[in-house]
């Protein structure tokens, strides 16, 4: 009996959180832009989010392209197969690893930072402040750090999968010694724009609005007590993570099977 | 209370209800904050003053019972309507909630950017005449982490000032400041009022500072109006609740204990 109550209890919260994420990302969003007030607002986000974020994206997009390269090599050269460390290192990348990776990177970096902040003003009383100024916070705070994200994410999985495949490069052509002109020919060979880039792109566009919105919602939403913001910044970065993970198989489970 | 309403009065409230959660915490109270005057609501801690600024600024909704703003039924207002309303009040936070990312200039600047067209150079002149006001011209190009409590508050009052509001809602103003700002702040409060015409609701447990400014005084507690009146005739009222909280007798009316079983019982039986 006891558990039913339970799972009653949480699938309505579950449900009131989910209306209460719509209404403040609808509030947030549908209006008409203030385009002088909005655009240096955007800039300054898009560098906090964006522009700080590329130091952990550029590195960690290196390192898996070159992990990539050299796990690959040690496998596709007892087939004789290394002429295919292009493709193959290129097709993970744009396919899954550059969207995905960057995304659970960006949710840790990015995410938390966004919630951190928004509940830190909501405990400080700047949000109460900025309401009692006649300044709506959702479209002062929440829009400009939603779209920054949402423009960030995609761009930073594309400079992921391309300073990746720049790894692969220096592992497999460099280091290893297979030929750069066959790298390079057989990848363009085997890698097809709409199938393989635009696909990638489209799953980070996805993981950019799941966890910016996740991100802000979480920080407009939590508790305005130290452990409340402790507990929002865990959240944004378990659920976005799980949320990327989950949506990333059903996307690749439509765009990828026959 | 027929003879309270003025015409000149610019707030007031009717059978107003709010309950938080299932805990009452205003059960059907009238009240009514003249035009130009310094009202103050006093009480324990914890009773819900700053709620019922909250009320009056509309962030909260009651759960029933009117809030007139100079005529304008707060808790029936559209989104839009209740924006434009807020233009014509402002509220000095507790904490003084100013923007930590923005310089003490830019912190006043902000509410005329936002809410004005005026040139830069017209925007400086508002500013430093509001830093003046407060003594703190000096700093204007500090940032709020390199404040004192007692500079960011009058920083924050300043910028609450910044669009010549007609209402002020002052969320413990006294609180945790050393006897030199308590001092300036009550001065400004006072003077605002006089010299502007400004109306002001100040919410605190401060009797001293309060009975030294305030024009009328309600005091709440146990979701009901107890007590109002001039400085004087709080002063004079003799119902036991008045008296404990304006001579701060520990005991009383309101208990200093909180709710508990028997001491004797429970220190003999004890818990484990």
């Amino acid at each position: 009996m006891q558990s039913i109550q339970l799972l009653g209890k949480n699938t309505l919260a579950l449900i009131s959180g989910l209306g209460r994420a719509v209404l403040l990302l609808s509030s947030a969003l549908l209006h008409r832009p203030n385009v002088k007030k909005g655009f240096p607002l955007l800039l300054t986000q898009l560098h906090s989010v964006g522009v700080k974020s590329l130091v952990i994206i550029l590195v960690s997009g290196t390192f898996i392209g070159m992990v990539l390269a050299l796990q690959g090599y040690t496998i596709l050269v007892g087939y004789g197969a290394e002429a295919s460390l292009g493709p193959m290192v290129a097709l993970s990348l744009l396919r899954e690893l550059g969207p995905v990776v960057a995304g659970l990177l960006f949710a840790g970096r990015a995410g938390s930072a966004l919630t951190a902040e928004i509940g830190l003003m909501k405990a400080t009383e700047q949000l109460s402040s900025l309401e009692m100024m006649a300044v709506d916070p959702l479209r002062r705070i929440v829009a400009p750090r939603f779209w920054a994200g949402f423009i960030s994410l995609p761009l930073l999985a594309a400079i992921f999968s391309t300073v990746g495949i720049l790894g692969a490069h220096l592992v497999g052509v460099d280091w290893l010694g297979v030929d750069s002109g066959t790298f390079w020919s057989v990848m363009q060979g085997q890698v097809d724009f709409s199938k393989d880039v635009l696909n990638g792109i489209i799953k980070s566009v996805a993981f950019a609005f799941v966890v910016t919105w996740i991100a802000v919602y979480k920080g407009y939403d939590c508790e305005p007590t130290s452990e409340g913001i402790s507990k929002a910044t865990t959240a944004t970065v378990v659920q976005s993570s799980l949320l990327v993970l989950g949506l990333d198989f059903i996307l690749t489970a439509l765009m990828f099977t026959r | 209370m027929a003879s309270q309403i003025h015409s000149d009065t610019l707030v007031e409230i009717n059978n107003l209800t709010f309950k938080r959660g299932e805990r009452v915490i205003y059960d059907n109270i009238s009240l009514s904050i003249p035009t130009g005057k310094v009202t103050a609501i006093m009480g324990p801690s914890g009773i819900g003053k700053t709620t019922l600024l909250r009320l009056i600024g509309g962030q909260i909704r009651p759960e029933s019972g009117d809030i007139l703003f100079a005529g304008k039924n707060i808790p029936k207002l559209s989104r839009r309507e209740l924006y434009q309303t807020r233009e014509r009040m402002s509220m000095l936070f507790q904490s003084g909630a100013l923007f930590t990312d923005m310089s003490v200039y830019d912190n006043i600047a902000f509410p005329i950017r936002e809410h004005s067209k005026l040139p830069e150079k017209l925007i400086e002149k508002i500013v430093l005449m509001k830093l003046e006001a407060v003594g703190l011209r000096g700093a204007r190009d500090l940032q709020p982490s390199e404040l004192s409590g007692g500079m960011a508050r009058r920083v924050a009052l300043a910028r609450a000032i910044a669009l010549d509001p007609e209402l002020i809602l002052y969320d413990e103003p006294f609180a945790g400041q050393d006897p030199i700002s308590m001092g300036v702040i009550v001065r400004l409060i006072r003077s605002l009022s006089d010299s502007l015409g400004l109306t002001s609701v100040v919410v605190s447990h401060d009797v001293p500072e309060v009975m030294s400014i305030a024009d009328y005084i309600y005091i709440v507690a146990e979701q009901k109006i107890i007590g109002q009146g001039t400085p004087q005739e709080i002063r004079a009222d003799d119902s036991l609740l008045v008296k404990q909280f304006v001579q701060g007798q520990a005991d009383g009316p309101v208990p200093f204990h909180f709710p508990a079983p028997n001491y004797q019982h429970e220190l003999v039986k004890g818990s484990y």
